[in-house]
């Protein structure tokens, strides 16, 4: 193998017309980061998401300041609802061990629970509203409301994308479809996609009660 | 470590037994190294829908990027004439009234920047040209790539339904401040805004899918020897254009769904409390000035990714045509990498007249000053390349020299705009208006066409006809030079930008009528070159003089492929091998004066390498 850039500064710094380092480019097999693509994709949207949420959590903190801001009360059930969105990102660390010793019949199951306890985050995200909603907090009564509907729904948003792919992945689990290697990766994959969901949905309800 | 490989001491000396032109990798060892590569799973299409329309094929969906962003870009260009018209001639022409103008010129500045220049070059070349130029079969992701096109083509459809809409399509300037976007009394305030707003977010949407596909792609995807640092420009300065637009489309998206949501839900995000004919609106608390820096933490990042895949197709004009290598190849990576990060650092130079802070204006007022120290190596660097290199005055490079003439004009007045203390009284006059079509307008799409005039031989096989190249270069170079150099006069004097019309006012003196007048009719003829110019690329297509392979006898890969123009898969049975970087031009000792990227050192004998 080719020695590996060990960062930005060394790759820029090379210089391809030297004759040591044309040896070494003629035998760069191309790639410049050992992952997958589809990791690097991932990795990709996570980045994109970050800096769309930290955009909004940058207008949150400005808005904030003005002096209409009304504090909502958070529902109990949003407590609930984190313990939920935990237990499943947990679970999909826990699924990814297992996936690694190929013990594919609790993987089976274990990522049933997590798609289910998905939903009952989001049903759970739902009842919250309603609660809300019962008690005189709408969208458009006070700022804080708007930015907590808005929160919510995005965070829901990204969960319904991530839920599209465990579907595929569990699809082909079940229908036995792809290689051990794809669906390892697969798993692994939408495990580190769950662990982002739980921290953004972390710093998002942090920022929401401590506002 | 490699002693499988006669060429270590490649540059030092060559020892081999043959010169020979044979360009495919043929030798034992090639073939060994080849099958390390796992080979690409590509997508087969079967039917004329799989292969035209929904098409998994980078070059194809190049190309469907190329042509929807060209018509759309024409929409804008017919748009600018009607503007013109009434600039110039506002007692002759009555069709457009001043709602009328501030749609026309929203849809104007919106299309051009976005559904225009950032298409065609991320969209449109950098499908085009990525995986042809890293030596890749497609992209990493084609299906993906497939749904970001559509994505941008839904968009634009979006966008264009506006004008059917009752009250028509926003007219709230390209920039969309709010609160007057979406009051009441601003042309389109309450359906053309939000099919403006839906347009954008879809363009993001899909823009992210193609960039991240971009990106990996030129990442993961090259082929074997093409390191980073021997990618040819054009791809550098793609693909930091894709890594700037990833980092700043989030702003626009954030900023359109609070708007959207302002407008159609009544939320004051950005909406302060107002007094609207005598009425309270239900809006209050809501901060204009934080939209603003929101879009422009878009919205200058935004010009650079217009400017460097510019930057960096026209650096490989300049070395092609001038048979030289770039001068200062690393120094131009490193500005590219440079003026990418400083772009984030500089949004705030377009609201010194918001009301900031004096020392706020002062630090944007130093980035952006700073800022135009490794431009200017850029232009240095262009200007060293041509300097004692063997210039062939083709139509390429006659756009390369146009862009960076025209290039520098730009930026030296961006350099008066970017002191506080100068912009605040040029500040909404048409001297910003010069500067930025001279900086982000001409320049950029002189590069585009002198990329056309480049490539086009590759997409087609053919040759664009000369005469009527050389006749749209000058009149499309000194035509456009007769617009916006008197609009810098304009400026001075104090004509304001974005105004339907003059009247008489009294403080504005009577020249500048006639020059208004004059620059309508320098538009009409620019505009009209425009259209000799598409009539040649269509009749090129069978009328055109045959090209043959590498027609331009280039270094960089996309030229190298088995097939002109290349076919499904780009390369032959396998990837090309990369021996050297993308300006082996000229070489002392070699005996022709380009060394292929793929050509082994020792096919070239007594070669020097020469250094940079």
């Amino acid at each position: 193998m080719t020695k590996k850039e060990n960062n930005l500064f060394d790759l820029l710094a090379e210089k391809p017309w030297d004759p040591e380092q044309v040896v070494q480019d003629n035998l760069h097999d191309g790639k410049t980061i050992n992952l997958t693509n589809a990791h690097l994709g991932l990795r990709g949207i996570i980045t994109v998401s970050i800096i769309f949420f930290s955009l909004f959590i940058v207008t949150y903190a400005d808005r904030m300041l003005l002096h209409d801001w009304q504090k909502m009360p958070e529902p109990k059930l949003l407590w609930f609802n984190t313990f939920v969105l935990f237990l499943s990102s947990i679970l999909f660390h826990l699924t990814k061990n297992k996936s690694d010793l190929q013990g594919f019949k609790i993987v089976k199951n274990l990522l049933l629970i997590i798609g289910f306890l998905s939903i009952v985050f989001f049903i759970g995200q739902l009842i919250a509203w309603q609660q809300l909603v019962e008690q005189g907090y709408f969208f458009t009564s006070n700022i804080a409301n708007s930015y907590f509907y808005l929160f919510t729904s995005l965070h829901v948003l990204h969960l319904f994308g991530g839920l599209f792919f465990l579907k595929k992945v569990t699809q082909r689990l079940y229908a036995n479809s792809a290689g051990i290697l794809s669906i390892q990766s697969g798993i692994k994959l939408c495990g580190i996609y769950w662990h982002f969901l739980f921290l953004v949905w972390l710093v998002l309800f942090g920022l929401m009660i401590n506002s | 470590m490699s002693e499988d490989f006669p060429e270590r001491n490649f540059g030092i000396e060559a020892k081999s037994s043959a010169v020979s032109d044979n360009r495919h990798d043929s030798s034992k060892e090639e073939n060994q190294i080849e099958s390390e590569i796992p080979e690409q799973d590509l997508y087969h299409p079967k039917s004329f829908l799989t292969k035209w329309i929904f098409c998994q094929d980078a070059k194809v969906i190049g190309v469907q990027y190329s042509i929807t962003a060209i018509a759309i870009g024409l929409l804008a260009l017919v748009l600018s004439w009607l503007m013109r018209l009434q600039l110039g001639f506002p007692d002759v022409f009555s069709f457009l009234g001043p709602a009328g103008y501030y749609q026309f010129m929203t849809m104007h500045g919106m299309i051009m920047v976005v559904y225009f220049l950032t298409a065609l070059f991320l969209g449109g070349f950098g499908n085009f040209l990525i995986p042809l130029m890293v030596g890749s079969r497609d992209m990493v992701f084609p299906y993906l790539n497939m749904i970001s096109f559509w994505m941008y083509f839904i968009a634009v459809l979006v966008l264009v339904s506006s004008f059917f809409v009752p009250g028509g399509p926003t007219g709230a300037g390209w920039t969309l401040y709010p609160p007057q976007a979406i009051t009441s009394g601003t042309p389109g305030s309450d359906g053309g805004i939000i099919l403006m707003l839906l347009s954008l977010s879809l363009f993001v949407i899909g823009f992210t899918m193609g960039g991240l596909n971009y990106i990996i792609t030129i990442l993961q995807a090259r082929t074997r020897g093409m390191t980073l640092m021997r990618m040819p420009l054009t791809i550098w300065g793609i693909f930091v254009a894709t890594v700037l637009a990833m980092l700043a489309f989030p702003a626009l998206i954030v900023s359109c769904i609070m708007m959207t949501l302002d407008s159609l839900l009544g939320t004051s995000f950005f909406m302060p409390a107002m007094v609207q004919l005598g009425e309270h609106l239900k809006y209050g608390g809501g901060s204009p000035i934080l939209f603003q820096h929101l879009f422009w933490f878009f919205g200058h990042p935004e010009v650079y990714i217009v400017a460097l895949p510019a930057f960096g197709i026209v650096s490989d004009l300049i070395s092609v045509h001038a048979r030289k290598n770039i001068f200062g190849y690393r120094m131009m990576v490193w500005a590219i990498v440079i003026i990418g990060a400083l772009s984030f650092f500089v949004w705030a130079h377009h609201m010194y007249v918001s009301g900031m802070n004096p020392w706020f204006g002062f630090f944007f007022a130093t980035t952006t000053l700073i800022i135009a120290v490794p431009t200017a190596l850029k232009v240095y660097n262009w200007v060293l390349t041509l300097w004692r290199g063997n210039i062939r005055l083709n139509i390429p490079m006659l756009f390369s020299l146009g862009f960076i003439i025209t290039f520098v004009n730009g930026g030296i007045t961006g350099l008066f705009l970017g002191n506080v203390i100068v912009d605040v009284p040029l500040s909404d006059t048409y001297f910003v208006v010069a500067h930025f079509h001279m900086v982000m307008g001409i320049a950029p799409i002189l590069v585009i066409f002198g990329a056309i005039y480049h490539w086009y031989p590759l997409i087609t096989g053919r040759f664009l006809n000369e005469a009527m190249g050389k006749f749209h270069f000058w009149v499309t170079f000194l035509g456009s030079y007769s617009i916006y150099f008197p609009m810098h006069y304009l400026g001075f004097i104090g004509v304001p930008r974005r105004y339907y019309e003059m009247y008489n006012s009294p403080y504005i003196s009577t020249s500048a009528e006639g020059l208004n007048q004059f620059i309508t009719v320098a538009a009409l003829v620019v505009g009209f070159a425009q259209i000799i110019f598409l009539y040649n690329i269509i009749s090129s297509i069978r009328l055109g003089k045959i090209a043959g392979r590498n027609p331009w006898q280039a270094c960089s890969l996309e030229w190298q492929t088995e097939h002109v123009p290349p076919q499904h898969g780009n390369f032959g049975k396998n990837l090309p091998v990369v021996y050297r970087w993308a300006y082996d031009y000229s070489v002392p000792g070699a005996k022709e004066d380009f060394i292929p990227q793929n050509v082994s050192p020792s096919e070239v004998l007594g070669a020097k390498v020469e250094k940079t």
